[in-house]
């Protein structure tokens, strides 16, 4: 492994002559893609969780604001927890300005974010549709696009027909829920969540950030009203600012900083089928019947639905929710009725009581909190992190992050995506 | 699955059977009280990482509340007992503190 000059190892950049060079010497010289160093005693910032949001607000930390002095620390490994456990959909078409700004922030950062990273995290905007399948759907998609439209988010309503033609195995005409139309966003898509993260953690690596997995925080220190430091499995280690992004377990320790959050954490749960020939080249969202599904490169049905609805950390859900699931899926889709499927998983989802994130400073001084992203927060990565570096590098909120303080929920002022938006991310 | 014995018909239910609550012993605030007891009533929640307390209802039997002391991380139930109640019954907090010594929720323990 190189070592790092000042500061920076000298990381060889991926590109199709580093192939035909490695291709020539079988592979041998293919370099770890991040350091896994010993903590340091001090560092000016402190990121606990080493999932999407986590890396990509050191990563803008670093890149946006010079804060290099970082280290990500991790209870598990890299990417273990929601970011490699979702169904990978990107998409911006919320009802509510805040939440637009933000998610399409986002996915403007996924479409250069491989180059940006140089990483392939293998963005596809292969399109997303939300299909309407009652009256109140087809009225509330209607006002989403036009309230899109206002943002500069590019969604439309679009027919039946035209569903099927974007989507042919679909069988629109359904007994119980036919297909009264769609919002369709073009640019939405999916991503590799795997390379996100690693992509994310190679770029912090290389920026000399300290990546520290199977690292477990125990306790967080505060002296006068701010934090002084985190105790973990590997020792005590100071910092001047904590970022707290650990999805399902906020709760855990803002109880170790002595406040509480408003979130549940929940399971849910995905699922995907055998490999088969390529027949779904769009994502397909169906709120009403509360299901998801695209295709994967390697041909799997990708499968979600939604959440359990009682607390729970242990990874694994109801297998009723996966059974309602698949049921509603049959009947839009009636070819996949004897597909077999291959693995059904949980992570632990973070949900806020307006199924809104909370990106936000805490009653603590230096702590700041970025959770609830609830079951949509592998899309939000880029746009998360952008707004999360500049809270922690400011100690105030910049234009993204403002609407979506803890406070919100004492001042009546909603985010309100669980009406507007459909339960589902 | 989970399952959980209604205290009220006395039938042994699996969770399709019932309806999930939320968190069980919350004080109710309304009109008049201060911002943040408000916000704490409707939002801010223990949701802790061991054993919690809980209303589940009998949707699909005699449609009835009930309470019940379950752990998140292993989801063993220690227990189901009625809603009339401001603090769960002795006999369960002794059979948690069986397993589970020096274990808190709120004021419990």
């Amino acid at each position: 492994m190189p070592q790092p000059v000042g500061g920076f190892a000298l990381k060889k950049r991926y590109s199709v002559f580093a192939i035909a060079r490695e291709a020539a010497r079988h592979h041998l010289g293919w370099e770890r893609a991040w350091a896994s160093p010993a903590p340091k005693a001090k560092y000016d910032a402190i990121i606990v969780g080493a999932g999407g949001h986590g890396l990509a607000t050191a990563y803008y930390l670093g890149k946006n604001h010079g804060v290099r002095n970082v280290a990500i620390i991790e209870k598990g490994w890299l990417g273990g927890g929601n970011t490699g456990r979702n169904t990978t959909i990107i998409r911006s078409n919320y009802l509510q300005d805040p939440s637009a700004a933000i998610y399409e922030k986002s996915r403007s950062l996924y479409e250069g974010l491989s180059q940006d990273l140089n990483y392939n995290v293998m963005f596809s905007p292969r399109g997303v549709m939300m299909l309407a399948q009652t009256q109140h759907e087809i009225r509330g998609y209607q006002r989403t696009a036009y309230a899109n439209k206002l943002q500069g988010v590019d969604t439309e309503f679009i027919s039946p027909q035209r569903v099927k033609e974007l989507c042919p195995i679909m069988d629109i005409d359904g007994p119980r829920y036919p297909v009264l139309g769609a919002l369709w966003q073009p640019r939405g898509g999916t991503a590799r969540h795997d390379a996100v993260a690693w992509g994310y953690a190679r770029a912090c690596s290389d920026m000399g950030m300290d990546i520290i997995q199977q690292c477990e925080v125990t306790a967080i220190h505060q002296s006068q009203g701010k934090v002084t430091g985190v105790s973990t499995t590997k020792g005590e280690i100071s910092c001047d600012k904590l970022g707290v992004v650990v999805a399902g377990h906020s709760s855990v320790l803002a109880g170790m900083a002595g406040f509480r959050l408003p979130i549940e954490s929940l399971a849910l749960q995905a699922l995907v089928s055998e490999p088969i020939k390529p027949c779904m080249d769009v994502v397909v969202m169906a709120n009403t019947v509360h299901g998801y599904m695209s295709q994967s490169d390697k041909g799997e049905m990708v499968i979600g639905g939604g959440t359990d609805g009682f607390n729970n950390y242990t990874q694994r859900g109801s297998f009723h929710h996966i059974e309602e699931t698949v049921r509603a899926l049959v009947e839009t889709f009636p070819m996949i009725s004897r597909l077999k499927m291959l693995r059904q998983w949980g992570g632990i989802v973070d949900m806020t009581g307006d199924r809104s994130p909370i990106i936000s400073k805490t009653p603590v001084g230096n702590i700041f909190v970025n959770c609830g992203w609830g079951t949509g927060g592998f899309k939000a990565i880029p746009g998360s992190g952008w707004a999360m570096a500049e809270l922690m590098a400011k100690g105030e909120p910049g234009p993204l992050a403002a609407e979506f303080s803890m406070d919100r929920f004492r001042a009546g002022k909603f985010i309100d995506e669980s009406v507007a938006a459909g339960v589902a991310h | 699955m989970l399952t959980f014995t209604c205290p009220y018909c006395g039938v042994h239910a699996d969770e399709t059977e019932l309806a999930p609550g939320g968190e069980a012993h919350l004080k109710r605030f309304g009109p008049g009280s201060e911002d943040e007891a408000f916000e704490d009533y409707l939002f801010k929640r223990e949701n802790p990482k061991g054993m919690h307390f809980e209303r589940w209802r009998h949707a699909y039997g005699c449609g009835k509340w009930f309470l019940a002391a379950r752990c998140t991380t292993t989801l063993e139930v220690f227990g189901t007992y009625p809603a009339q109640t401001t603090e769960p019954p002795q006999e369960i907090k002794d059979k948690i503190s069986g397993k589970r010594p020096g274990w808190t929720w709120r004021l419990f323990s």
